[in-house]
């Protein structure tokens, strides 16, 4: 088995206007079989990716939100969204998906997924990545 | 006039520019990202009393936001879209 690296995936474009959140979620989900360390961070407008209620039907949309809810499973389980980024446009918590995992390490015990974190704190979680992928 | 805005205002300036320079009795119609304009307690929330604005009620469900849209947003749907263009005199889409 190779070395793992900490991987981190910085996630700023909002979902249906582009193709770039669906793509960085099927790569999240393609990189998870490799068993890397993997983060993911949603700032700008990426943290619209994560927001409750999508309903695409009307539009002819695919509505991609519901697979984050999958992330769990992979032992993807460390995502971050940007305080500040949330405060420019009227969000809080409450407004996104409560995404979870099941801790193996504490008798499968449902745990939360989700962390809001500074600026400050993503720009730490940048310099301490060895590998960071921006969609 | 109709104004038409489809880029999301945190991303693009299109709204805000659009904003100045529409008339107060003009409509801007808010479509796919640009529905993000009507965030209620958003950034540039105090910049949608500057016109009447509307938001495409398809593309707003699909976001997921209807239920945090700033006070006097109408939405509309395909059918009065076309209204808007039909009936209005002349449009601008702040693409």
């Amino acid at each position: 088995m190779s070395e793992v690296k900490k991987f981190l995936y910085v996630n700023r474009r909002a979902p249906y206007g582009t193709v770039y959140a669906l793509e960085s979620l099927e790569v999240v989900l393609i990189g998870a079989a490799f068993d890397q360390d993997v983060s993911l961070v949603f700032m700008d407008d990426g943290v619209f990716q994560l927001k409750k209620d999508q309903n695409s039907e009307a539009s002819g949309m695919k509505n991609f939100s519901p697979t984050f809810n999958a992330l769990g499973d992979y032992d993807v389980n460390k995502i971050y969204v940007e305080k500040e980024s949330l405060e420019a446009r009227g969000l809080t918590m409450d407004d996104l998906m409560a995404l979870t995992y099941e801790d193996e390490d504490d008798d499968w015990a449902e745990k939360s997924s989700m962390h809001l974190v500074s600026a400050d704190e993503i720009r730490d979680l940048m310099e301490e990545s060895e590998v960071v992928l921006s969609f | 006039m109709l104004h038409i805005v489809n880029k999301s205002p945190f991303e693009k300036d299109s709204f805000s520019s659009c904003m100045g320079h529409a008339k107060a009795d003009s409509t801007v119609l808010l479509i796919e990202d640009g529905v993000y304009a009507a965030l209620k307690g958003s950034a540039v929330e105090g910049d949608l009393s500057k016109a009447k604005v509307v938001a495409l009620q398809s593309d707003v469900a699909a976001r997921g936001i209807e239920g945090n849209l700033a006070e006097g947003i109408d939405l509309v749907d395909y059918a009065d879209f076309v209204d808007l263009v039909a009936n209005g005199d002349g449009v601008q889409s702040w693409v």
